[in-house]
């Protein structure tokens, strides 16, 4: 019998438990275990590591069993430029400013969408810039400067 | 009397101008993303988070609840015009309110889930005013074991009420209470699982993980959904519901109230459950049942008063015992943290402002949505036509500026971008994120309750059953964990998620 593990649903749910389980009981061997009476710090991680090991386990049975396959669809597009841009915003305010920031972010997020059109982003862009502007520096009085140097 | 004085009280927090002005910009900025398409309750509230941090904790709150309520009733909206449920509570609604409006009565539908969600309301408040009090003085009394068990039993009875595998549910639970593990120990001072970030120190931000998981993912499954969905929005040319409509309504009104605030009491039920169990009861009931389906406005009324009832209920086990019933519910808890207010009996006590000026806020913001939202209908069906791709960059700048105000780490940024693919990865592989989020929330308070219980008692774990209250939370969560896992039971509960 073959067991089709491609897009196996359950059986990559499994494993993804089993992994952080395993990961966290290991990364919390550094920290004391302790007794039940006096915990240590590394106690709690511990224990839930297991059980989610064993959840894990149980999981990943449960999809070689029934072998249902994933459903969603994922657009690779959106699963890279979205975290992208957060990524530029991040890199870009603190060192040149908001509104550079603001720029990238909103210019590279639109792009992971299925129809960019530039005509239509730019002034999306610069309405976007300008109500955050407003809102943020303005109303709320974030002390972020608009554009390093100015 | 006592009650009476404490409502005088709240209103007057309520009246200040500043709470007011939050208020109404809380409902109505709820609404307006929650008709928005694409843009359940949850991301809104998850997005709209961080800036709730630059305000006093009271006003904090109200803005909260107000886009709470706002965004449950921009849902509706949606669900009534073009049929898209913004969140599971309001699916329910879907199914009589939009053939209410393909036969061109979706203003009375509207009106209806208006008046009805407002009734609704004013009731949860009272509850809310009448039993708070008395369950926070009952919590008061609770010592470490019991706290520790309630919290499990709220855990797991969130988990296993969430759509999907039971096993698979509890283990975001656990996931989430693992990541709430993060930063320095409370007791020790050993920071654990920081890779050496000092970012980390502190923990995971709530904040953080509920744009990454619910927001960011979000808008990644939308790009990623091949279909394009061209919304029809129908018309809506009359707002006011025949005597006809109002006559048919009370009776479901009356009966979605009640069960609403029955299962928002709960922790862990919730919206979903009372406006499915509403629609169920009113189909029993129905004289000719072949007309639900068909634009029943029973089917509208009922389900509209048992949603708003419960997620004004759902406040009872949040403010009186500081464990949250649903995701909502966790995001307000953590914003109550974050503004270093310990949540639990003893906030009704130590902040009384707080907590009689957000029920006065919650009565206030619900007739605001009433008088607001039914002339401002148009405007609404405007929005509806606005295309995806243009709203979802607005999304991506508000949630990442929110974000970054709140520390101003860029490093909080990226965090939601690990948070925005776990999310989708979580998405796919059927786990539900709601778990993890109540998880994170509670985890901290969880592992200190369970590490105090353990050094009262000499390190024997058998506090947790020979104290009376301790043991009967035990035995409830091992009840409800038994009857889940039963094949018949598991059964009709994959059937009432569908």
């Amino acid at each position: 019998m073959k067991i089709e593990l491609n897009k196996n649903k359950d059986f990559w749910a499994g494993l993804m438990l089993i992994i952080i389980g395993a990961g966290a009981m290991f990364l919390a061997r550094d920290y004391r275990f302790g007794s039940a009476l006096n915990m240590g710090p590394g106690f709690f991680p511990s224990v839930l590591g297991g059980i989610l090991f064993a959840f894990g386990i149980i999981t990943m049975i449960v999809g070689l069993r029934s072998g249902e396959k994933i459903q969603g669809n994922l657009s690779i597009r959106a699963i890279i430029l979205l975290p992208l841009s957060l990524v530029l915003f991040g890199i870009l305010i603190e060192r040149v400013g908001f509104v550079p920031a603001l720029t990238a972010l909103i210019l590279v997020a639109a792009a992971a969408g299925r129809q960019f059109k530039i005509a239509e982003v730019l002034p999306l862009t610069a309405l976007l810039i300008v109500v955050s502007i407003a809102m943020f520096i303005w109303g709320i009085g974030l002390p972020y400067s608009l554009i390093k140097g100015f | 009397m006592e009650l009476y004085h404490n409502l005088i009280f709240g209103f007057s927090v309520m009246f200040s101008l500043s709470n007011m002005a939050y208020c109404f910009i809380g409902v109505l900025g709820g609404t307006l993303i929650g008709v928005l398409p694409g843009i359940g309750p949850l991301p809104t509230i998850a997005m709209l988070l961080p800036l709730t941090f630059h305000v006093p904790p009271v006003t904090a709150l109200i803005l909260l609840a107000g886009i709470f309520y706002g965004a449950a009733y921009g849902g509706s909206t949606t669900s009534i015009l073009v049929n898209l449920p913004g969140e599971t509570s309001s699916v329910v609604t879907c199914i009589d309110g939009y053939q209410m409006a393909l036969k061109g009565r979706a203003g009375p539908a509207l009106a209806i889930a208006a008046v009805g969600s407002f009734f609704a309301g004013t009731v949860g408040t009272m509850i809310i005013a009448a039993f708070g009090p008395p369950i926070a003085e009952m919590a008061l009394e609770f010592g470490s074991p019991e706290y520790f068990s309630l919290m499990l039993l709220g855990l797991v009875t969130a988990a296993v009420l969430v759509r999907g595998s039971i096993v698979k549910s509890l283990a975001m639970m656990v996931l989430g209470l693992l990541f709430g593990v993060v930063g320095a120990d409370v007791n020790t001072g050993v920071k654990r699982f920081c890779f050496d970030f000092f970012e980390l120190a502190d923990g995971v931000g709530f904040a953080t993980v509920a744009i990454g998981v619910f927001a960011l993912s979000e808008i990644i499954s939308n790009l990623s959904d091949p279909e394009t969905r061209e919304i029809l929005v129908t018309k809506v040319t009359h707002l006011y519901p025949t005597w006809q409509d109002m006559k048919q309504s009370i009776a479901p009104i009356l009966r979605g109230t009640v069960l609403g605030a029955f299962f928002g009491a709960l922790p862990g039920t919730g919206q979903s459950i009372a406006s499915f169990s509403s629609y169920m009861m009113e189909l029993k009931l129905a004289k000719d049942p072949s007309r639900f389906g068909q634009g029943a406005i029973e089917g509208v009324a009922g389900p509209e008063s048992a949603n708003n009832a419960a997620s004004q209920c759902a406040f009872i086990p949040t403010l009186t015992l500081g464990i949250p019933g649903s995701a909502t519910m966790a995001l307000i808890l953590g914003a109550l943290t974050i503004q270093g207010i310990t949540p639990g009996p003893t906030v009704m006590i130590e902040q009384p402002a707080l907590f009689w000026g957000l029920i006065a806020s919650m009565w206030v913001g619900n007739l605001m949505l009433v008088v607001l939202n039914l002339p401002l209908i148009g405007i609404w069906v405007k929005l509806l036509k606005v295309p995806y791709r243009l709203l979802f960059p607005a999304i991506m700048v508000f949630s990442s500026i929110g974000i970054y105000s709140m520390n101003n780490l860029s490093f909080d940024v990226y965090l939601v971008a690990i948070f925005g693919i776990l999310g989708i990865t979580l998405r796919l592989l059927e786990f539900s994120p709601v778990p993890l989020m109540l998880g994170l929330v509670l985890g901290p308070m969880l592992e200190e309750n369970l590490r105090r219980s353990l050094y009262i008692s000499d390190g024997d774990p058998t506090i947790f059953i020979t104290k009376p209250l301790s043991l009967a939370f035990i035995v409830g969560t091992a009840l409800i964990l038994i009857v889940m896992a039963t094949p018949a039971v598991s059964k009709q509960r994959d059937k009432i998620m569908k």
